[in-house]
């Protein structure tokens, strides 16, 4: 049999966190007008400032139209068929602890292996769970509060902080950001809050796992993260959904602000619904992530494993404003069946002697077409700005497709810029090898596709790492035939 | 222990193979030489299982086994090795870690129990020792921006740590120095036992100085023309193929 005959099947592995929980929930009918984002506004007992902001966002986003530069193809989303808010039942006030959390829940974040126990708390892993649009459960927050940093729902945030908030909220991704980024300021529901205060080492990853579960709900969280001067922070977000035929938009906003000498680590694990082998159903994960390296000698990592979704389009970016700052972009992205990603980063040089480092590991398999789209801008004060980029793709079978469109834009000529890229085929002779040494092809095929992600799986929390090669091996199962 | 009867077999329609029958015996060590392109990788990649090589006629049993029957990892848990003429580069993939992966797959085949972490660590450090392997390989990519010569110590070195019954070595000698040529064969020596045979594919009878071989095969347009013993060797290096051709048209 032939190279690609044989890798071909590299595709159709099921999804294995598509089940649907059945739990009564509040969702707000379809459409999308002033007072939808009223209703969310007034559900939330949010103050004034932030309604105002609101409708702002609104009011801009209208004006705006869908952008479709992106090299992705997609029947364009109706916005008024979309729910705006669903939020499971409450019992009373809501669980003050896990034993109050519905059970069904839960069950769900078991099956999907959330940690979220007290044993976990051994682990070291805080989760804030968001089940579709509303926080109920958030772990070790006690831990959390003697080390002074602040991790909860970011509508509960709006209440206990809202200096913070309103202090930084939109400061990274403005509202009319982009069409997304204004379409989520409007309606965002729910999301995390991290406060990290002045030399502090936050004790433990932080972690949140979000889940879509009604059925046409966009889900819009919006996250922030602020870590003051000399503090440090791991951040971890994974993703799933569950199955379903329709597409499913899900439009974040994530701001990160590094303070002098801070340092935040973001970590994505992402592997939503992408969808069947025909590309019926799937999420589209349309996400603005920004992080702004603030402060001198401050750090902003992002890392992201993406597996899932139908349609990623997505560019975490680090804005390098503080002198000596550092921005890191890690990234394996997986689109096999019918997947599309465009996914990429921005590292914006302002500051002196600033430095970004970007690796790109893009995988395609079936008919999942990839692109890599950065952008490096360096300032005309950017002085001593440097950075590497490393893009390589590595293609499995004959009917997918990888492109690269790395921009450019130097105003500064002391700038070093380095670039590689390569693109390469799982071959015959690799998996041949490999079978000679008594490696069964599937094993193989992992093994090789592990080795090609590597230098982005070091960069990942040591447990997650290992969940990481994990969810790689579930995605290629029953690939290889 | 390998029996091979009446091999043909084809590449893209092109007949290579035209009729092989090589018979091996439990620590035999056979050679064949033989001019470019007489389809010497061609046999070696048949019996190892490679895809693309059509067998249009014939048969080869190993242990009693019909190999042709079974897949190219079957093949290596049933003890079969070949160590590649051009060995293939996989970045980021740990050499001892496709190996552990080898070894631990087919020990699960035999029903053995997997050899944990420390286990095998100890089992590749004594063996990179017997093919003089310098550690430092033991942890890099496989064959990853190896020279020509590490690349084929490290085929021999896979060779030790996977303890095969049956070792086919495809012009493991090419591309090597002389110094690196006696490690090589050093090595082997040393994996040479009454239970393992080995076919050594060279064009170069050099080798043989350093491994003895029990028989001589020569393999010309896909046949094995003639067999003997070290001294028709020796007489390939003097007088060329040609002589052989003629003989065996006349035969
Ligand atoms: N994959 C292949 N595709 C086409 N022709 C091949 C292929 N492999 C080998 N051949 C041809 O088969 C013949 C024998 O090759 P090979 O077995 O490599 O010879 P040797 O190892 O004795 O030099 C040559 O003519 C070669 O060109
Ligand atoms: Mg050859």
């Amino acid at each position: 049999m032939s190279d690609n005959a044989q890798v071909e099947h590299l595709v159709d592995k099921k999804y294995e966190a598509g089940f649907v929980t059945d739990i009564e929930s509040d969702t707000l009918p379809p459409g999308l007008n002033e007072d939808v984002i009223r209703h969310i506004s007034a559900i939330k007992g949010e103050p004034d400032w932030l309604l105002d902001w609101r409708l702002a966002a609104f009011a801009h986003w209208k004006t705006m139209s869908e952008p479709h530069w992106a090299h992705v193809k997609y029947t364009p989303t109706d916005y008024q068929a979309i729910s705006y808010y669903s939020a499971p039942k409450k019992r009373e006030d809501g669980p003050q602890s896990l034993d109050e959390v519905d059970p069904k829940l839960l069950e769900t974040y078991k099956k999907l292996g959330i940690p979220l126990h007290e044993q976990e708390f051994l682990a070291g892993v805080a989760v804030d769970a968001v089940f579709d649009s509303v926080s109920v459960a958030t772990t070790f927050k006690g831990k959390l509060k003697d080390a002074g940093v602040i991790f909860c729902p970011i509508s509960e945030a709006v209440q206990e902080h809202p200096e913070l908030v309103k202090k930084y909220l939109g400061t990274v991704v403005p509202t009319g950001d982009n069409f997304f980024a204004a379409l989520n300021s409007a309606v965002f529901t729910d999301g995390s809050f991290v406060y990290i205060p002045k030399g502090v080492r936050c004790p433990m990853e932080l972690s949140t796992y979000f889940r879509i579960n009604a059925s046409n709900t966009g889900q819009f969280e919006r996250t922030l993260i602020i870590a003051d001067e000399g503090a440090y922070v791991s951040y971890l977000e994974g993703c799933t959904a569950p199955q379903r035929d329709e597409n499913q938009l899900h439009a974040a906003v994530v701001e990160l602000i590094a303070h002098d000498d801070a340092q935040i680590k973001y970590s994505t694990v992402q592997n939503w619904y992408p969808g069947d082998e025909n590309g019926v159903g799937g999420i589209y994960n349309f996400v603005t992530k920004r992080g702004d390296c603030r402060g001198a000698r401050s750090k902003i990592s992002w890392t992201q494993v993406e597996t899932g979704s139908a349609i990623t389009w997505k560019y975490p970016s680090c804005v390098l404003r503080g002198d000596d700052s550092v921005g890191e972009f890690y990234s394996v992205a997986l689109t096999k069946m019918h997947q599309q990603a465009d996914t990429g980063t921005k590292m914006v040089h302002l500051g002196k002697n600033t430095r970004s480092t970007i690796v790109s590991k893009g995988i395609s398999a079936g008919f999942g077409q990839q692109s890599y789209r950065g952008l490096v801008h360096i300032g005309k004060d950017a002085t001593g700005a440097r950075n590497h980029t490393q893009c390589d793709s590595l293609l499995i079978g004959s009917t997918c497709g990888a492109h690269t469109f790395p921009y450019v834009e130097v105003k500064n000529p002391t700038a070093t810029m380095e670039h590689e890229a390569t693109t390469s085929r799982i071959g015959e002779d690799q998996l041949f090898y490999c079978k000679s040494r008594g490696i069964a092809e599937e094993d193989a095929v992992n093994l090789i596709v592990n080795g090609f992600c590597k230098d982005v799986f070091n960069e990942l929390p040591m447990e997650f790492a290992v969940e990481a090669n994990r969810l790689m091996e579930v995605s290629l199962e029953g690939a290889v035939g | 222990m390998l029996k091979i009867e009446n091999l043909h077999a084809s590449v893209d329609g092109k007949k290579i193979l035209k009729g092989i029958d090589l018979t091996i015996k439990p620590g035999e060590v056979h050679a064949i030489m033989g001019p470019n392109g007489s389809g010497k990788s061609t046999l070696s990649n048949v019996i190892a299982g490679r895809d693309g090589y059509e067998v249009t006629a014939g048969s080869i049993s190993f242990h009693g086994k019909d190999l042709l029957a079974m897949q190219p990892e079957e093949r290596a848990w049933a003890g079969v090795f070949l160590a590649f003429q051009y060995p293939v580069e996989i970045p980021g993939v740990n050499n001892v870690y496709l190996l552990k992966a080898g070894v631990n797959a087919r020990r699960r085949h035999l029903g053995l129990e997997e050899l944990d972490a420390m286990e095998f660590m100890q089992l590749v450090r004594e063996k990179a020792r017997l093919v003089e392997l310098d550690q430092a390989f033991l942890s890099r990519g496989v064959n990853e921006g190896f020279s020509g010569g590490e690349k084929k110590r490290n085929e021999i070195f896979q060779m030790a740590v996977l303890e095969p019954s049956l070792a086919i070595l495809d012009e493991t000698d090419s591309g090597l120095d002389i110094d690196a040529l006696r490690v090589v064969a050093g090595g082997v020596n040393k994996l040479r036992s009454p239970e393992r045979s080995i076919i050594m594919v060279t064009h170069y009878q050099r080798l043989l100085d350093y491994i003895e071989p029990d028989v001589v095969h020569v393999l010309a347009d896909g046949k094995i023309l003639k067999s003997g013993d070290r001294t028709l060797a020796l007489e390939l290096e003097k007088r060329g193929y040609d002589w052989v051709r003629e003989e065996a048209a006349h035969a």
